[in-house]
């Protein structure tokens, strides 16, 4: 009996392992043709580890090299510039998430601690906007913000996520809602009105939950596409994930440059592979909680 | 609680000391309630409530955006169960969503239950979700080039075993898989994380009576595990489900709807209509129909699977 569990044991070992395997290999890869020398790649398809190591990709995609180098080395030549995308991406995202965790934080205390008639009935009708698919509003919130004079701005790849979210104001109230009445009451007796008990003590005591909220908006957010292609094509607001589809659509078909679209793929995971490397428990915990309910 | 609806007028008694009680506790902080809710709702009106309403009333125009949307009856609505199209686009997700969510379903309870006997990592567990953390955009465009059908490292991988180069993103047949199977590696981890947070739930004393009682692993899983996890699994099929009919960001960047239509599912085909022949109108109706399928999806399978009964109680 014994035995036979331990050979179970070892063959779920494995499988672990390769499931690892598969999930890290694409970002290996990544690192290894971003490193690569793009005109040497095609004649190394199995080679582990970067073909003719180099910079150039890197230097190609943040409009460092010249026309010339850039297409020497297998680039289109086309001009690029990927700081400025991530320059685009980091103010989007940082907006966003300040604003949206925010307001949803004031929305998530008047449903949370406030007692006011038909409380119940907003705060359903706020979850029902979660039904909604996304594409059904975002015809018209396009019209909305073309009209307003919007496209191409950052106000208008801002503005509809910048208020609330109803699954933002879920999640912070489920929060807000265990903490005690007791010490509420007592703050109240010394005479703090609801502005300081919001600031001076439902926040703090849900720093926790809200770092965690303000990390997943933000890396939504950074990753978003579908909105950001419709309202921020131009290039002074276009963020890394639009850059990367044009950059992409760019490439030549006879020899794409594949090193150059690594370097930029990277150039945009990046910043997230680090918060997450940062805040992996935190992300990771939050899961459970966050996905279910 | 009382909820009566009072007259907005009285809420300025509220602020008012001297105000008698009873018209303070009908209405409650009403009016500092209303400072703290002020900035969602008009986020809540003007970007979910508004365009909601005005989604479904430009289903019903023919709307270019250069002119007013002019009405049109149910003329969209018509040319749609015509439009042959709207049926292709239709067909494609539902096979995507088949293919992501049943791979993607079996792999993650595969995963949940492989930690959950082997390991309470922290370090694994982040691992699985990485992929998850990066841009749809980002995923396609590496597995775009791990790919290729020329010089991708997975045609070296199939050549090591003896298969032919396979045109993963080019042969009509395998376009829809293949962009199934790379949604499935990046959400896995994440279902997976999913599933194993429910498996927390189910006590340890139910697996110590069946231990007793004789019963092996394998019979374990299927007649403890997998009914007690019932009511997870819905709700996680649910979830990923209404995302998985929203499939666009790895089909816009890889095939663009391509090779012959096999890839153009619902959502880049609404994007077509609306964003390259501004014909917003009949965007808006296929994009209220698919609405109305996943609202009846969702219904169905809550329905079917019985989400809230706990066979636990």
């Amino acid at each position: 009996m014994t035995r036979q569990v331990s050979v179970g044991r070892t063959v779920a070992w494995i499988l672990l392992f390769v499931l690892l395997i598969v999930t890290l290999f694409p970002f290996y890869w990544m690192l290894r043709t971003a490193f690569s020398d793009n005109t040497q790649l095609p004649g190394h398809p199995d080679s582990l580890l970067p073909v003719e190591t180099t910079l150039g990709a890197f230097k190609r995609v943040l409009g460092l090299a010249s026309i010339e180098e850039a297409q020497a080395q297998g680039g289109s030549g086309a001009a690029v510039n990927f700081w400025l995308y991530l320059r685009n991406s980091l103010v989007v995202a940082t907006i966003t998430t300040v604003c949206q965790v925010f307001f949803s934080a004031m929305a998530a205390y008047a449903f949370a601690r406030l007692r006011w008639p038909g409380r119940d009935k907003v705060f359903a009708l706020f979850l029902a906007a979660l039904m909604v698919p996304p594409i059904f509003t975002t015809l018209p919130n396009f019209v909305l913000i073309k009209n307003l004079g919007l496209l191409n701005s950052f106000a208008g790849i801002i503005l509809p996520g910048a208020f609330m979210t109803p699954f933002a104001i879920f999640f912070l109230r489920q929060f807000f809602l265990g903490i005690s009445r007791e010490l509420e009451e007592a703050a109240m007796i010394d005479g703090a009105g609801h502005r300081r008990i919001f600031f001076g003590m439902i926040i703090p005591l849900s720093a926790a939950p809200i770092a965690t909220l303000a990390i997943l908006t933000y890396i939504n957010s950074w990753n978003d596409y579908f909105w950001p292609l419709l309202v921020g094509q131009q290039e002074n607001v276009r963020v890394l994930t639009v850059a990367l589809g044009v950059f992409r659509s760019q490439t030549p078909q006879g020899g794409p440059d594949w090193a150059g679209l690594m370097a930029a793929t990277l150039i945009a995971a990046l910043p997230m592979i680090i918060l997450f490397l940062a805040f992996a428990k935190r992300i990771t915990n939050s899961i459970g909680f966050s996905g279910i309910k | 609680m009382t909820t009566t609806n009072a007259p907005p007028t009285r809420k300025r008694s509220h602020g008012d000391s001297a105000a008698p009680p009873r018209k303070r506790r009908n209405l409650g902080d009403l009016k500092v309630a209303m400072i703290f809710i002020a900035p969602a709702t008009l986020g809540f009106v003007v970007f979910y409530i508004w365009p909601t309403l005005r989604g479904a009333y430009l289903s019903f125009t023919e709307y270019s955006l250069l002119s007013a949307p002019k009405f049109n009856g149910l003329a969209n609505y018509e040319r749609m169960v015509q439009d042959s199209f709207f049926w292709n686009a239709l067909g494609v997700t539902v096979e995507y969503v088949v293919i992501n969510i049943g791979v993607q379903t079996v792999l993650a309870v595969g995963i949940a239950m492989l930690m959950y006997r082997l390991t309470k990592s922290i370090t694994v567990r982040a691992v699985i979700l990485a992929p998850y953390l990066v841009a749809n955009v980002v995923v396609a465009l590496v597995w775009y080039w791990m790919l290729d059908v020329q010089v991708g490292v997975v045609q070296t991988f199939l050549g090591w075993v003896g298969i032919d180069p396979v045109a993963f993103f080019g042969d009509s047949h395998w376009a829809i898989p293949t962009v199934a199977g790379i949604n499935v590696w990046r959400h896995m981890g994440y279902t997976a994380l999913l599933v194993f947070a429910g498996l927390q739930t189910i006590p340890k004393y139910v697996y110590e009576a069946a231990e007793v009682d004789g019963s092996t692993e394998w019979k374990t899983f299927w007649r403890i595990t997998l009914p007690l996890l019932r009511p997870v699994l819905v709700m996680v099929l649910v979830v990923t489900m209404i995302g998985s009919f929203q499939i666009f960001d790895t089909v816009a960047v890889t095939t663009q709807g391509g090779p012959i239509n096999a890839t153009r599912v619902i959502y880049y085909y609404i994007y077509e209509r609306a964003f390259t022949r501004f014909d917003f109108g009949y965007a808006s109706a296929m994009a209220l129909v698919l609405f109305a399928i996943l609202a009846v999806v969702s219904l169905l399978q809550l329905r079917l699977l019985r989400a809230k009964e706990s066979d636990l109680a």
